[in-house]
C-alpha cells in the first residue's frame, strides 16, 4: 500500500532514522494559566507514542504547537531534527495532523479532499488519487468515494480527516483523540491503519482517554499532568517505575495522576 | 408538563430565544457591549429620522381622496414593503427548516408538534413584523409630526402586510418542499428570497428604461399608461393605501384578513410543519452523489489552494443566489448605458458607481469566505505552504472571480468609450483590493455556513467595508463628473482605510 514509502531506513537515509522524530525541550506555553511547563520529549522514529493525561493536562496544547499551530512561548521543536519553528515548512511536509474534530469541506467528495491534500503537499496526482482511493476503501468508505460530505457523519468526517492525513505519506502522524466518535469496527479501522504505519516504519503520537487504547497499541506511553511530563516508557517500564507489577494502566493513571496533583 | 401549559411556556422560550439571537446581532456577541450597543441603536433610530424626512417629509399633507398616479405610488411602496418583508419571512422559515440545532431535540420530545410548531409559526411572523416596524419608525414618526395622528394607521398596515407575508412564506416553502423535494428547496427559496426582495424595483426600473429611457422607477408609476390601466379608487387594490392614510375601515379588514390567513396557514400547515422540518433534518443525512471531479489533478499547492476555493464557491447556494443578485442589480444600468450611450455620455457617470459599489461588496463577501470562512483552517496551517503564499493564492481568487464578472463589462465599455471605462476599471481594481485589504486585517477563522453572521463578527470592519465601497464608488464618479471633489473624496477614502488598518487586531 505504502510503496512511496520515505521513512525506510537505507543508505544515507539511515542516519536521518537515528534521529528522533520528535523532539521538545523547554516547550512552554502559557495562556491565563501555564498550560505547558517546560516539556522535554522524545519520540524515537518508527515508535508508537501515546501521551495521556487527564483533561486540561496540556496534551492537545502540546501537540498543537508540534504541529505548528500555536508558537510556543519558550523551547524547541524538532522533527527528525529540523528545527520546526525556524523551517516550519519543511517540518510540515514531513508531518500531518488530525484533530479531535475532524475539518473537512462539506461540499467536497472524500476523493476531491483527499486529492486537494495531495496537492497541497505537491504529492504527484497519480500517486495520490491511487493512494486516496486506497485509503478510502481500506477505512470503508468505498460506497461513499464520490459523495459530498456534507451528510458524513462524524465517524465518517473522522475517518475522511484520517484519510487526509495519511494521503501524503508523513513520516509522523499526530492525532489528537482520533477514536472519539468511532464505532467499533470504525475504531478497529483506525487502528489497524495506524498500526500498519508505524509497521511500515512510521511514527505515530496519539493523545487518548482510552487508556486501554494507548495500553494495547503504544510502545511507549508518556503521561503529562499540569503541562510536565510526569511518567514516560513502556507499561512494563511504567509499572517497575512505580512498584506495582500486575497493575493495569488505568490504575498506574490514577496513582500518578492523583501524586502530582497532591503535590500540586 | 401537560399540553395546556406547553404552549406558553414554548412561546416564553422561543422569545427568549429570538432576543438572544437579536442581542448576539446587535453586540456581536459581546456581553459586555449591550448597553453601549443599545445606546447605539436608539442614536442610529434617532438620526435615521432625518434621512426619513429627506424622503418622505412633503407627503406628510397626503390626504384622501387621492388621484390615481399618487395611489399608484403608495400602494406600489406598500406592495416593495411587502415584498421585502415576504423575502425576510421566505430567509426565516428556511432557517427554521435546515439551521436550528433544537429541532431533534423537539421532535423527540412527547410534545405536540402540531402546538410546538405553531408557536414557531407565530415566532416567525412576530419577528418579521417586529423587524420591519422597527425600520418604518423613523418614517412614521415623520409623517405623524408632520401629518397628524392619523398616520398612525401606518403601523397597522406594516403589521398586517408582516403576517400575511409570513403566511405565504410559510406556504410557498412547504409547496417547494412537496414540488422539488428538501435539497433543491433550500437553493430555491434562497434564490427566491433574494429576487422578491429587490425583483420588483429591478423590474420597474428596467420597465422605466425601456419606456422612459430612466433609471426612475416612478416614471412608469406616475405614467398616464399606469393611470389608463389601474383600477377605479373604489377597488380593493387601493385599500392598503387608504389603510395608510388613516382609513379606519380599511385598515380593520386589512388586519382581520391577514389575521385570518396566518391562522388558516398555521391550522392547515403547522401538522406539516413537523413533517417538512423532518425531512429536512433527514436530508442533512442524505448523500449528493458527483462524478469524479478532475479539480485536483496537476499543478502546484497554490493551485490546489486556488481550485479548492473556485469548487467551493460554486458549491455555495447562498453565494450563487447572491452574486446572482449583484448581476440581476447591474442589469437596469447596463440596459440604461445601452439606451442612453449614444445621446448623453452623463449616463457612464450615473453606471459607474453602481458598477464600482457592486465590485467592492462582492469582493468583500468572497473575501470574507476564502480567507476567514476556512472550514479545514487546521489542515491548511498544518501544510508545508507559508502563511504568506495561502494569503496570496486566496486574494488571488478573489480578483479572479471579480475580475470574471465584471470584466466582460468593463471591455464591452472599453470599446464605446475608452477613457470612462480606463477610471471605472481603476474604481472596481481599487474597491475590491480595498474590500480584501479589510476583510484580510479583520481576519477570523468561522465556519463558512456563518456567512450570514460576518458582519456581526467585526462591525469595524462591516462599517469600513461599506464606507470604502461608497467612497470609491463615489471617487470614480466624481472622476468623470467634477475631478476636484474626486481628489476630496479619494483621500477621505483613503483615510477610512487607513484608519481601518490602524484599528485592525495587530497580528504576529
Amino acid at each position: 500500500m505504502f510503496d512511496n514509502w520515505r521513512g525506510k531506513p537505507h543508505g544515507d537515509d539511515f542516519m536521518e532514522h537515528e534521529r528522533p522524530a520528535l523532539q521538545l525541550r523547554g516547550l512552554t506555553k502559557r495562556f491565563d494559566r501555564l498550560a505547558v511547563d517546560a516539556l522535554d520529549l522524545t519520540v524515537r522514529a518508527g515508535e508508537f507514542y501515546a501521551l495521556v493525561g487527564p483533561n486540561g493536562a496540556g496534551k492537545t496544547t502540546t501537540l498543537r504547537m508540534v504541529a505548528g499551530l500555536l508558537r510556543p512561548d519558550a523551547g524547541s521543536v524538532d522533527i527528525f531534527g529540523i528545527d520546526a519553528l525556524r523551517a516550519g515548512i519543511d517540518a510540515k511536509q514531513l508531518m500531518a495532523w488530525v484533530s479531535d474534530e475532524p475539518m473537512i469541506y462539506d461540499k467536497l467528495t472524500p476523493m476531491e479532499y483527499l486529492e486537494f491534500v495531495g496537492g497541497l503537499w505537491g504529492i504527484e496526482p497519480k500517486v495520490s488519487q491511487g493512494s486516496a482511493r486506497e485509503l478510502l476503501i481500506s477505512l470503508g468508505l468505498e460506497a461513499h468515494l464520490n459523495e459530498r460530505c456534507e451528510g458524513f457523519s462524524k465517524g465518517m468526517r473522522q475517518k475522511v480527516a484520517l484519510a487526509g492525513a495519511l494521503v501524503h505519506d508523513p513520516r509522523l502522524i499526530i492525532l489528537d483523540e482520533p477514536l472519539t466518535g468511532l464505532d467499533a469496527v470504525s475504531a478497529r479501522h483506525v487502528k489497524r491503519l495506524l498500526s500498519e504505519r508505524v509497521h511500515a516504519g512510521g511514527t505515530v503520537i496519539m493523545t487518548t482517554h482510552i487508556l486501554e487504547v494507548a495500553e494495547r497499541m503504544a510502545d511507549r506511553i508518556g503521561i503529562i499532568a499540569a503541562g510536565r511530563l510526569v511518567a514516560e516508557g513502556t507499561l512494563n517500564e511504567l509499572r517497575q517505575q512505580n512498584g506495582q507489577n500486575d497493575t493495569s494502566l488505568e490504575e498506574l493513571f490514577i496513582a500518578l495522576v492523583d501524586i502530582e496533583a497532591k503535590a500540586a | 408538563m401537560s399540553s395546556a401549559t406547553t404552549q406558553p411556556w414554548f412561546a416564553r422560550h422561543e422569545i427568549r430565544l429570538a432576543w438572544r439571537e437579536w442581542l448576539t446581532m446587535v453586540t456581536g456577541g459581546r456581553r459586555r457591549r449591550t448597553r453601549a450597543a443599545l445606546i447605539g441603536l436608539t442614536a442610529f433610530a434617532a438620526i435615521l429620522h432625518l434621512p426619513a424626512y429627506a424622503v418622505i417629509g412633503r407627503f406628510a399633507s397626503l390626504e384622501a381622496p387621492l388621484g390615481k398616479s399618487p395611489l399608484i405610488v403608495l400602494t406600489s411602496t406598500i406592495f416593495l414593503a411587502w415584498a421585502l418583508m415576504l423575502s425576510q419571512a421566505i430567509e426565516s422559515v428556511t432557517r427554521v427548516f435546515y439551521a436550528r440545532a433544537d429541532l431533534d431535540l423537539i421532535m423527540s420530545s412527547p410534545a405536540k408538534l402540531a402546538n410546538i410548531f405553531s408557536i414557531r409559526i407565530a415566532a416567525i411572523a412576530v419577528s418579521v413584523t417586529g423587524m420591519a416596524l422597527l425600520l418604518s419608525t423613523p418614517f412614521v414618526d415623520v409623517l405623524v409630526v408632520f401629518g397628524g395622528v392619523r398616520w398612525f394607521s401606518a403601523f397597522g398596515v406594516v403589521i398586517s402586510s408582516g403576517l400575511s407575508a409570513t403566511a405565504l412564506a410559510i406556504a410557498m416553502t412547504i409547496a417547494l418542499f412537496r414540488l422539488i423535494g428538501p435539497a433543491r428547496t433550500r437553493l430555491v427559496a434562497q434564490i427566491l428570497a433574494a429576487i422578491i426582495g429587490a425583483g420588483f424595483v429591478i423590474a420597474l426600473q428596467i420597465a422605466a428604461i425601456l419606456s422612459y429611457g430612466t433609471l426612475s422607477r416612478f416614471a412608469v408609476l406616475t405614467s398616464d399608461a399606469a393611470a389608463t390601466y389601474a383600477p377605479d379608487a373604489e377597488s380593493l387594490l387601493w385599500w392598503p393605501a387608504r389603510a395608510v392614510l388613516g382609513d379606519r375601515e380599511a385598515l380593520l379588514l386589512l388586519l382581520s384578513a391577514s389575521l385570518v390567513l396566518l391562522g388558516i396557514v398555521t391550522m392547515i400547515l403547522s401538522p406539516r410543519f413537523a413533517d417538512t422540518a423532518a425531512s429536512a433534518s433527514a436530508h442533512a443525512e442524505s448523500r449528493r452523489r458527483g462524478r469524479a471531479s478532475r479539480a485536483f489533478r496537476g499543478g502546484s499547492r497554490q493551485q490546489a489552494l486556488r481550485r479548492k476555493e473556485f469548487l467551493l464557491l460554486g458549491r455555495d447556494p447562498w453565494l450563487v443566489s447572491q452574486t446572482l443578485m449583484q448581476l440581476l442589480y447591474l442589469v437596469p444600468p447596463a440596459l440604461f448605458l445601452w439606451r442612453s450611450f449614444s445621446d448623453s455620455s452623463t449616463a457612464i457617470v450615473l453606471i459607474t458607481p453602481v458598477i464600482v459599489m457592486a465590485a467592492g461588496q462582492l469582493a468583500g463577501g468572497l473575501a470574507w469566505l476564502t480567507i476567514s470562512g476556512e472550514d479545514a483552517a487546521e489542515l491548511v496551517a498544518t501544510a508545508p505552504l507559508s502563511s504568506a503564499q495561502v494569503i496570496r493564492a486566496k486574494i488571488e481568487v478573489v480578483l479572479i472571480v471579480n475580475g470574471a464578472i465584471f470584466g466582460p463589462l468593463l471591455l464591452a465599455l472599453a470599446l464605446l468609450a475608452p477613457m470612462q471605462a480606463a477610471v471605472m476599471a481603476a474604481g472596481v481594481i481599487t474597491g475590491t483590493a480595498s474590500a480584501t485589504a479589510i476583510q484580510l486585517w479583520f481576519r477570523s477563522q468561522a465556519k463558512r455556513s456563518h456567512f450570514r453572521r460576518r458582519q456581526t463578527s467585526s462591525r469595524l470592519a462591516t462599517f469600513a467595508e461599506a464606507f470604502s465601497s461608497i467612497g470609491w464608488a463615489a471617487t470614480a464618479a466624481l472622476v468623470l463628473a467634477l475631478p476636484v471633489a474626486a481628489v476630496i473624496s479619494g483621500l477621505m477614502t483613503v483615510s477610512i482605510i487607513f484608519a481601518a488598518w490602524k484599528l485592525s487586531p495587530r497580528r504576529s
